[in-house]
């Protein structure tokens, strides 16, 4: 099935958005959290969204409820402990269950990678992908994107283009292998002319992440193996958790990673001191990021959160068909 | 069984080095003559057929077939397989034993080989290789081939334990039967489901690396190797669906070392990449899987080269609710005997210059010799009358919805072919007319 088969307002991954999409997505953010809240409530007044949760998940979960009830949907919340997904029901006819109770959209959090294709493919409802195995995190992209434009001085006032992050290095480290947030933020920055930096150990980083460079993009994603090497580059330095989760069997010696990979204070200031520093979330303080950092002036964690509740706005009004988005194609 | 007359076609017969016009005689289940043009006109035949134009060929022989019967009836039978077989050329095909229960014993391999079962082309098996497939104890090869086996497999996994995959060469060697191996260390292919490489991981799957594959073969060679020194004995080792230039190159080496080995490559590996798994089309997903270019061409060099002894199809037919799952979770295995044909000829001989006697022989002559059918895979006079009858210059776009196969689980659908099957004979009986 082409993309263009799904429905319109899908949001499966980032590689089908075009630079013009996100500029819209991120101009409808600005436009959603200027409006009063009782404007902004009726947007989406009586219109049906389904939460479906696979994997627990604290943040892009909550921030999604919250973003529909701002905006007036009704959302019902379905986790794989305590509906029939328990019962072996299949993806496909949960999403079917879905669409006949009203559903409009479904939110779909799963431990399987595709498996937002899927369900959209099998419901013909727009569906946005809140995470999806090792694959994507587009939302994620999104709002990380958002927050550095509302930080990195010298680029919150430049139209969003394929330019918009030129001279901008973004380097991300940890383990990239596992991470959804990272392929995400490879394949979107790139086109907006940012330098992508993945850091990493070999068993969390292998060369075919290169793979993740988008043809045409006048930014670049590239590996360096030395985390203090790429710090040196970094205007953006984003962490990420070791999922021990999805380790299958390897096995890591912490300490040496945590001696290898680990933001600290003393790493920052001597590599990058003007950095901004972000995390995906859920943070291993003292892991893969010391808690001063992750608490100090450079960090922009709490940041992100906020942009994700307000960014989710847009999409579900872009999902949703209205708000401005009423010809959206995906 | 009616009397064929095969007339004016273009007599492709690679066992015996002939490429002209002729006109063929089936009687009573074998080839009766073969002649030049018009020397038969005056043959009583129950049924003509004009061949004019077409490529008249022996039957093809797919040595590696999923049929589904016994247990999982839903997704196929030997009648349907046997059907989907005959519309894509084939008169003889080896059923795989990973059904449910698993073939394993003479009582379920006669069941399986019984007429009962409505197979409308020859049937052949390969029982396990060990009891259950589960690798540990080796089956009674002696019996089971009293029974009907053409060779031991346990298809789907590959026999891991080397005692053991040393212990089923030597008992197979002795009885002069292939051991099939399906070349896959699963020590390190747990949770992947697609090959290693950028593509797994922009979709975020596990990959299985080429090596899984090619550490099998390896250690194989070497047991025949060290079964030709000590035992004495000369085992043979079938390789199934190579999928990896790494393994290709291992079979290369030790052909010409001498072992007694050979392989088989499936249509898919010499057409498609992982690319083709697109978002996550579970249609594209199979084991060995769809690898990268590279190998792809390494697939269609062996092919050219002669380190490939056969095409073998691996139909693996799946129920359409088992496909519609999430990528990790659903079964490996596509359809190919309706498309195996028609990519064979528009990949290797419009794309590689192949020519369509090579083609042929790749799919009857050299299968048929594989697994020892003797008296398949030719149009020698007194050979079995099996047939394909077939347009070389046809060019049309398969059509999973037409599939004689209970299962539509293929990555080929609207995909364009050449060569078009316009009749099947099995044993002097019209068993596919297209």
């Amino acid at each position: 099935m082409k993309s263009s088969e799904y429905a319109a307002g899908s949001l499966l991954t980032v590689a089908n958005l075009s630079v013009e999409d996100v500029a819209a997505i991120l101009a409808a953010t600005d436009r959603l959290e200027r409006m009063a809240a009782a404007e902004r409530a009726r947007i989406l007044a009586g219109r049906r969204i389904a939460l479906l949760f696979y994997e627990s998940s604290t943040r892009t979960r909550t921030s999604f409820e919250l973003a529909a009830k701002s905006l007036g949907a009704m959302t019902t919340l379905v986790s794989d402990k305590s509906s029939s997904i328990e019962k072996g029901e299949s993806l496909k006819d949960t999403g079917l269950t879905l669409r006949a109770l009203g559903a409009e959209c479904i939110v779909l959090r799963h431990a399987n990678s595709g498996a937002p294709y899927l369900l959209a493919k099998a419901t013909g409802l727009p569906v946005l992908n809140a995470g999806d195995g090792m694959h994507e995190h587009p939302s994620q992209a999104l709002l990380d994107l958002r927050t550095m434009l509302a930080r990195l001085s010298g680029v919150g006032g430049r139209l969003v283009n394929g330019k918009t992050l030129d001279g901008v290095t973004v380097v991300i480290t940890g383990d990239i292998l596992h991470s959804r947030v990272a392929r995400s933020n490879a394949m979107l920055l790139p086109r907006l002319g940012a330098k992508v930096v993945l850091c990493g150990p070999k068993e969390l980083l292998p060369e075919d992440a290169l793979g993740l460079g988008v043809h045409g993009a006048s930014g670049c994603v590239v590996i360096e193996r030395d985390f203090d090497k790429a710090l040196k580059q970094a205007q953006v330095v984003m962490m990420l958790r070791i999922q021990r989760e999805r380790l299958a069997g390897l096995e890591l010696d912490l300490g040496d990673y945590i001696s290898r990979y680990q933001l600290d204070e003393e790493r920052l200031a001597a590599r990058s001191p003007e950095a901004l520093v972000m995390h995906p979330g859920p943070m291993i303080r003292g892991l893969e990021i010391a808690g001063e950092v992750a608490d100090g002036p450079n960090s922009a964690i709490e940041d992100q959160v906020r942009h994700g509740l307000a960014v989710r706005t847009a999409l579900l009004v872009r999902a949703l068909g209205v708000g401005g988005f009423e010809s959206v194609t995906v | 069984m009616s009397d064929i007359l095969i007339l004016n076609g273009r007599v492709v017969d690679p066992s015996s080095g002939l490429d002209a016009e002729r006109d063929v005689l089936l009687r009573h289940g074998r080839v009766a003559a073969v002649e030049m043009p018009g020397a038969l006109r005056v043959a009583k035949a129950k049924e003509t057929i004009d061949a004019k134009g077409m490529i008249v060929a022996p039957g093809l022989v797919d040595v590696h077939v999923h049929l589904r019967e016994p247990g999982q009836t839903y997704k196929e039978s030997i009648k349907t397989g046997t059907a989907a077989a005959a519309a894509g050329g084939f008169t003889s095909v080896v059923a795989m034993p990973n059904t449910v229960p698993v073939n394993d014993t003479v009582a379920r391999l006669e069941w399986m080989l019984d007429a009962a079962r409505g197979a409308c082309v020859k049937l052949f098996a390969m029982p396990a290789a060990t009891f259950g497939s589960l690798g540990e104890e080796i089956t009674d090869f002696h019996q089971l081939q009293r029974a009907g086996a053409v060779g031991f497999t346990d298809d789907g996994k590959p026999v891991l334990v080397d005692r053991v995959m040393r212990a089923a060469l030597v008992a197979a060697a002795g009885i002069g039967v292939p051991v099939s191996q399906h070349a896959e260390d699963t020590r390190l292919t747990g949770g992947c489901s697609m090959n290693a490489g950028p593509v797994a991981f922009r979709l975020g799957l596990r990959g299985m690396t080429v090596e899984a594959e090619s550490k099998i073969v390896e250690r194989d060679v070497r047991l025949l190797k060290d079964i030709e020194q000590h035992d004495g004995l000369r085992p043979h080792l079938h390789v199934q669906h190579v999928s990896t230039a790494k393994a290709m190159e291992a079979i290369r080496q030790a052909k010409r070392e001498g072992l007694h080995v050979t392989c088989e490559v499936a249509p898919h590996h010499f057409t498609l990449t992982d690319e083709a798994i697109g978002e996550y089309d579970t249609n594209a997903k199979m084991n060995p899987p769809l690898r990268n270019d590279a190998d792809r061409l390494a697939m269609i060099a062996g092919l050219m080269d002669g380190t490939v002894d056969c095409i073998a199809t691996d139909h693996a037919p799946h129920a359409l609710f088992e496909k519609e799952q999430e990528f990790e979770r659903a079964p490996n295995g596509i359809t190919g005997l309706e498309t195996a044909l028609g990519l064979a000829l528009r990949v290797l001989h419009k794309g590689q210059g192949m020519s369509i006697s090579r083609v042929i022989e790749l799919m009857s002559a050299h299968p048929a010799r594989v697994v020892s059918l003797d008296g398949r895979g030719t149009l020698r006079v007194d050979s079995f009358a099996d047939v394909v009858v077939f347009d070389p210059a046809a060019e049309w776009n398969f059509e999973a919805v037409k599939s004689r196969s209970k299962s539509r689980n293929t990555p080929f659908d609207g995909a364009p072919m050449l060569g078009r099957v316009v009749a099947t004979i099995s044993e002097g009986t019209l068993v596919y007319r297209g």
